[in-house]
């Protein structure tokens, strides 16, 4: 039985990761009578198994099992979808006699590898809990269960006028737990800051299924250790995230966005910089495109491009935009920012686009957000989403390109694109090699390359995505040996058996 | 309207301020109106007849002489103009009413736009407007204004092009179940519709520009025309809500359902 489960994990795992595993604490597969005990807890529709005597195929539970850039796979036999935090916490207790490992998952929009098993740990679906516990019109303060969708958030508070704090390429599917558990930063950081600041609580079941109940809605609570703060980020190594409370902003009253067409990388920080000092706090969005990922945008019809001839010699693109409170001020902020990019002795862009209705506002926001999705369309994605001073954004990119074709990888069989775009307000660069399909000679050319580029900048290899499975790994690359050692004692504190989403961020 | 001597084309194109597209449409509390205490841009199918006429423009070069725009609507309809010029035009005609007054009706619009057209100098030899603006949907201005001009008309438009030297415009337009090809003489109003092409991002350097174009500001009393409505609206309201579907457990339940609802089965 033990070798059977042996041999099944080893076609399971990637050989590289495997001989990591020899630290890792004693798991247990989820077997048919662990599936009877589920059906005690969670009515028959929320189990969905393979085991017997389920006639379940493994291409049913596919969606669970894979993660969204095809890059992981998980081969769970198991995925629970309870829908409250009891049910939660009974599945917890029981996994935690019985040492199961688990997998806490969202709307699995994750980019590392968090959110699917490494071998067959069983999947705790969240998306069954979805409703919207309360709402304070007046504080903003928003309290959900984990499961609630981004998007259907932001439609529940539209009506009071409030949004959410953050916003992101996968609102459509992403869900506010799985936000919280990797501390996503997305386009609105820049403005309201990080979910370190917006979070007010957090319910969360641990390991073992007992309740931590921090679902506060008070702004100002300096009693003791924040706790909720460990959970923000540990992408469900701590713990599983059931109920969010969140601060949410007045909507902005008046919002318009501008792309710019920029002459040469160099004029990103000057535009960057002119564009803080006219706009100051009605600034909230500041986004770098490289001419290749914007390029690629286009090419998948994500959102209208700007005039050919206009952008003909434009090495790259910024989006800004701006939220305010009255639109003639706004205005008038922004045209005079406008008039003085455009009118200087030696123009810092060469042209740009300023939305005339929300249906090109949106339509502006597609021609960023949709690059995510384009890479995929366009092959398979290494994404590296690393922080580095912004001056080395074009660097690090061209770097990369260069270092590939060294390597000789770069054509369309191998890697067919190197790509940057990124959050050039919170110092954020996403570099993007699209590949035609997943290799170890790719792999092996990028790693430890790009770490390594990365810490000598002394930036961080994981900006706002997190480590998953991907990076655990390399966490030595932007953290200090006593940094983390911390981090194993604590979770060794909260997950003494090793349970909870093992073998991401820190390594078995 | 009559042909310019040296059959140099006058273009003009209507546009209407509306609530913009994606806006969720709420009726007021007093049933009288929607809320349009919202976004507001250019209707759609003007922005159309915008688009189209700079794009004769860049084919016809210097056969096209003016591009003219004009609205009719409360002070913030000069945003629009402004964004058309932006877009292409030359010039703004704003016909401007009070934000109390209530919305101007196809007829009195086809009045105004009449009345501008004869004061053109050097005439109006094409008139591209959208088939009809989202906010009513009434889809009428277009073909009363081309009957009290006595001009031609070409409705729906999914294509324009326009032969100078025969003065006249080859028109594709949109019918049930298909295309017609129209050959319409000059002067002619044409009516957009949403295939004739997709329109430009208004450019930094041409929202510099537009702001230093000129704007002739207008009222309808000026032009001698009556904008009293001659409709009256009783009531506005949402339509009924949907009710959602329950479910059945088999056919036995679902049949009953539908004899409760009234369906009976057919006699054979
Ligand atoms: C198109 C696209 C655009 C994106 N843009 C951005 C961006 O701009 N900024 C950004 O930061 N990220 C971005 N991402 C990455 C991703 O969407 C975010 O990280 C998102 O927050 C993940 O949410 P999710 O619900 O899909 O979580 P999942 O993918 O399901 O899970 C992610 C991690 O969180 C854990 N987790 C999920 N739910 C819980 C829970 N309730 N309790 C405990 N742990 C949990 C999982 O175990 C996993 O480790 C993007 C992804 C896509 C596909």
């Amino acid at each position: 039985m033990l070798s059977t489960r042996l041999a099944s994990r080893r076609l399971a795992v990637p050989a590289r990761r495997w001989k990591h595993t020899s630290s890792r604490p004693p798991l247990n597969s989820v077997t048919a009578d662990d599936v009877a005990h589920f059906a005690k807890i969670l009515p028959q529709n929320a189990i969905l198994s393979t085991l017997p005597p389920s006639d379940l195929h493994a291409s049913d539970i596919d969606q669970y099992n894979n993660d969204w850039m095809g890059k992981y796979h998980g081969n769970s036999t198991t995925v629970l979808r309870p829908q409250n935090t009891k049910q939660v916490s009974d599945i917890m207790k029981w996994c935690h006699e019985r040492r199961i490992g688990v997998v806490p998952q969202g709307g699995n929009t994750g980019l590392v590898g968090g959110s699917v098993p490494i071998l067959d740990e069983l999947i705790i679906n969240l998306g069954n809990m979805s409703k919207v516990r309360s709402f304070d019109p007046v504080s903003g303060a928003l309290v959900a269960d984990a499961g609630c969708i981004l998007e259907s958030l932001s439609e529940h508070i539209a009506p009071h006028n409030h949004i959410m704090p953050l916003d992101l390429g996968a609102k459509g599917s992403c869900q506010i737990g799985g936000n919280v558990a990797t501390n996503a930063g997305g386009l609105r950081l820049l403005r309201y800051g990080s979910l370190h600041g917006t979070v007010l609580g957090l319910e969360v079941v641990l390991p073992d299924g007992t309740v931590l109940d921090n679902l506060t809605t008070i702004r100002k609570d300096n009693t003791g250790y924040d706790l909720k703060q460990l959970f923000i980020g540990a992408e469900g190594t701590l713990g599983i995230i059931t109920g969010v409370s969140i601060l949410t902003p007045p909507a902005p009253q008046a919002s318009t966005n501008v792309i710019l067409a920029l002459p040469r990388f160099e004029n990103v920080l000057p535009v960057f910089k002119t564009a803080r000092l006219h706009l100051s706090e009605i600034l909230s969005a500041f986004e770098f495109i490289d001419r290749e990922a914007y390029d690629l945008a286009v090419k998948h019809g994500q959102g209208k491009a700007l005039n050919e001839q206009d952008v003909e010699g434009a090495e790259c693109f910024v989006l800004l935009e701006t939220s305010g409170g009255k639109k003639e001020h706004d205005e008038e902020k922004l045209t005079g920012l406008l008039e003085t990019l455009l009118e200087a002795d030696e123009p810092l862009i060469l042209t740009g686009v300023l939305s005339q209705s929300p249906t090109q506002f949106a339509s502006m926001w597609r021609l960023r957000e949709g690059i995510t999705e384009s890479v995929s369309k366009e092959g398979k994605a290494y994404k590296y989403d690393i922080s580095i001073p912004l001056a080395a954004f074009k660097e690090v990119v061209d770097l990369t390109r260069e270092h590939l074709r060294k390597q000789g990888l770069l054509h369309e069989e191998a890697v067919k694109q190197v790509i940057g775009y990124g959050h050039v307000g919170d110092g954020n660069l996403h570099l993007n090699v699209i590949a035609a399909a997943y290799t170890s000679e790719i792999q092996a050319a990028l790693e430890p390359f790009v770490y390594e580029l990365v810490a000598s900048y002394n930036g961080s290899i994981s900006a706002e995505h997190g480590l998953g499975a991907m990076k655990a790994h390399a966490i030595h690359y932007s953290k200090t040996g006593v940094a983390v050692d911390m981090m194993k004692k604590i979770k060794e504190l909260f997950d003494p058996r090793g349970i909870m989403n093992p073998g991401k961020v820190l390594e078995f | 309207m009559r042909p310019t001597a040296a059959r140099l084309l006058n273009i003009l194109v209507p546009v209407k301020r509306c609530v913009d597209y994606a806006v969720k449409i709420r009726v007021n509390p007093q049933q009288t109106g929607i809320d349009t205490n919202v976004k507001h841009s250019m209707n759609p199918f003007d922005e159309i007849a915008v688009e189209e006429a700079v794009r004769l423009r860049e084919r016809l070069k210097d056969a096209v002489k003016s591009i003219k725009v004009v609205t009719i609507g409360p002070p913030k309809s000069a945003e629009t103009l402004r964004t058309a010029l932006a877009m292409g035009a030359d010039s703004g005609i704003h016909v401007e009413i009070p934000d109390s007054a209530p919305s101007p009706e196809p007829l009195g619009v086809a009045r105004v736009l009449e009345a501008i057209v004869k004061r053109q100098e050097g005439g109006v030899d094409l008139i591209i407007m959208g088939k009809q603006a989202i906010d009513d949907d009434l889809g009428q201005t277009g073909q009363m204004l081309a009957a009290i001009l006595g001009a031609s008309q070409a409705t729906c438009a999914s294509k324009l092009e326009v032969d100078v030297e025969k003065y006249v415009a080859n028109v594709r337009t949109e019918i049930d179940g298909g295309a017609e090809e129209l050959v319409c003489k000059l002067p002619a109003v044409i009516t957009t519709d949403l295939r004739l092409n997709e329109p430009r991002y208004a450019s930094l350097p041409n929202i510099m520009k537009a702001k230093k174009k000129p704007i002739e500001k207008l009222s309808a009393s000026e032009l001698g025309v009556d904008l009293t409505p001659v409709l009256e609206t009783i009531k506005v309201t949402e339509p009924p809500k949907r009710v959602g579907g329950g479910k059945v457990e088999n056919v036995d339940q679902l049949v009953a359902k539908l004899k409760e609802a009234g369906f009976t089965a057919l006699s054979t």
